[in-house]
């Protein structure tokens, strides 16, 4: 495994140096009918509290089983996942997942979507204190207005703006997001991004993304993580990406290393690890 | 129609003469077919040795029955009216308790996948057996024709519930059942917020057809056990040769059958949350 040795140059030191998230030494294979079929094979991860990190890789090398394991849906082969030194064994309102396809119950309004996880993780709290909860999250990502809409009435940005708000309204330790950004056009993507940025910058929740755009993890995320092709996938190079916060999108394009790294990443995913039908 | 067309001034002469024309496409082909269907009744009943009487005959015979549903002569002997009525609170009660059972254990085995394994092979066999077939057995059950008729009412309408109601839970999409997962949904709170939305519409679709069935039926059960009921008028009639009346008890278990479908439907608009129409 080669490791850019960026460590030096990254100006944002994590909160806290204890490891927070711990992929130990992950397997995970699928049963199938002519034998078990290997996803990953050992992976090793370490992830401090507050960081960001972004995963990247071709599809069906396994980033979404590995995300499974920490968010609990799916158990590892072999190794552990631990979150705080605690194993995962269940997903939990503490690693919330923003999934893939949006995900909200199409027969719920967007305020009564996230009231749902509100009331579930926080039964205890007055009745006032959980809408406030509800509302502030609404408004966190500019929603307040839609708060009436049912999922089809909105458009996928705003879907994925309530998932977010659903999401960060739990006050996970960990917020894991598959891929959100996929399904949206270019200018819906990169206001997102933005948002996305803020809230990170002001909540310091730990963030575990998914991407298939290495500007969209070069702008968000403090390292990239990239993984081989499958089966037995492995992470093959995690990159550190130590451009200053606050970023701004134009001055970090104006950045020769930015160009830098996304020529070493776009190398490895193209080059080193092309995908057989690329 | 012709206040709606008042109400709106705007409509001019060949918007009322394109409409009427819309409604004629609608109306037009039932009415022909029926008419064409009354007058192939008339001659094939107006051939020599024809057994069945003709329409007409029919109408002249039951004048008193069509004109009068609601007399009660004691007995047996009552209006068309009270005949359906009977039937129809038996097929309330068997069909009530039909929904009830089939929605619980249709949720039973859609959640649980040993359940399912192990009540679906059952069901499946059941599910076959005629109405007819059940009548006997709980006949020899209850001693009494009343319970009886319920009972296969109730055992003829319950499978379509059950299946219908298990497919549906099978059917709520992954993604719903891990946001419950991890948002740690209470049982109730799944329930009430995800399972029951979600297969809402599949109980509809068993409801639905278990009405049909129930009301099927209800007319074979009655054929059998006697007393009040529109089943029993029909082998009545059958029995002392009053052929005319027959059809129009026909007609008349038609047209509720169609009163009931239509019925589910109406309350299905009603329950069934707006996003999870088909269509
Ligand atoms: N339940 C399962 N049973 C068997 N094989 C599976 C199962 N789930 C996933 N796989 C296989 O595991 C591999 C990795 O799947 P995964 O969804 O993790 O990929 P991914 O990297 O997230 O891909 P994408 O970028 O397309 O989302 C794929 O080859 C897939 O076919
Ligand atoms: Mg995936």
């Amino acid at each position: 495994m080669q490791t850019l040795n960026t460590t030096e140059l990254n100006i944002n030191p994590p909160l806290n140096h204890d490891p927070y998230l711990v992929i130990d030494n992950v397997s995970k294979a699928y049963p199938t009918p002519d034998g078990a079929y290997v996803v990953l094979n050992g992976i090793n991860l370490t992830v401090h509290e507050g960081e960001f990190i972004c995963l990247i890789g071709h599809s069906g090398c396994g980033k979404s089983t590995l995300l499974d394991m920490v968010s609990g849906f799916r158990k590892p082969t072999e190794g552990e996942v631990r979150l705080q030194t605690k194993r995962i064994t269940e997903p939990g309102p503490d690693r919330m997942v923003v999934f893939q396809n949006y995900s909200l119950l199409p027969w719920m309004t967007a305020y009564e979507n996230i009231y749902l996880g509100v009331k579930s993780v926080f039964p205890d709290k007055p009745e006032a204190e959980k809408r406030a909860i509800v509302r502030d999250h609404l408004a966190l990502v500019g929603l307040s207005d839609a708060a009436d809409k049912k999922p089809k009435e909105l458009s996928g940005g705003m879907k994925q703006r309530v998932c977010i708000a659903r999401a960060l309204a739990l006050r996970p330790q960990v917020l894991i997001l598959d891929e959100p950004f996929g399904a949206l056009d270019p200018i819906t993507r990169e206001e997102l991004q933005e948002e996305l940025l803020k809230i990170w910058t002001d909540h310091r929740v730990t963030v575990l993304m998914i991407t298939h755009d290495i500007d969209e993890a070069l702008f968000l995320g403090d390292r990239l993580v990239m993984m081989t092709n499958g089966p037995a996938a492995q992470i093959g190079e995690i990159l550190n990406i130590p451009f200053p916060r606050p970023r701004n999108r134009t001055r970090l394009m104006e950045d020769p290393h930015y160009y830098d790294l996304r020529n070493h990443a776009l190398d490895f995913l193209y080059r080193r690890f092309a995908h057989d039908d690329a | 129609m012709t206040a709606r067309l008042d109400a709106r001034p705007k409509r001019n002469h060949q918007d009322l003469v394109s409409m009427l024309g819309k409604q004629a496409k609608v109306l037009y082909p039932p009415a022909i077919a029926l008419l064409i269907f009354l007058v192939i009744w008339q001659v094939f009943t107006s051939l020599p040795g024809a057994t069945l009487p003709t329409p007409i005959q029919t109408v002249e015979e039951t004048w008193e029955l069509i004109v009068n549903p609601f007399f009660d002569n004691g007995g047996n002997d009552k209006g068309l009216f009270w005949q359906v009525f009977t039937s129809l609170q038996r097929v309330a009660l068997g069909y009530t308790l039909a929904a009830i059972v089939g929605i619980g254990l249709g949720i039973l085995i859609g959640t649980s996948t040993f359940m399912f394994r192990a009540l679906d092979p059952i069901f499946q066999v059941l599910r076959t057996v005629p109405p007819l077939a059940w009548l006997p057995i709980s006949l020899a059950a209850f001693q009494q024709a009343n319970p009886s008729a319920i009972f296969v009412i109730f055992i003829t309408a319950i499978w379509p519930i059950i299946i219908n109601t298990a497919e549906g839970v099978r059917q709520i999409p992954q993604d719903y059942n891990n946001v419950a997962r991890v948002l740690r949904l209470s049982r109730t709170e799944y329930f009430f917020k995800i399972l029951m939305p979600a297969t809402v519409p599949y109980i509809f679709t068993g409801l639905k057809i278990g009405i049909g069935l129930s009301w099927l039926a209800i007319v074979a059960a009655e054929m059998l056990i006697g007393g009040v009921g529109i089943g029993f008028f029909i082998w009545d009639a059958w029995n002392s040769s009053r052929i005319s009346d027959i059809i129009i008890a026909i007609i008349y278990v038609g047209l509720v059958g169609l009163l009931l479908d239509w019925l589910i439907s109406q309350i299905a608009k009603l329950v069934v949350p707006e996003e999870q129409k088909q269509g």
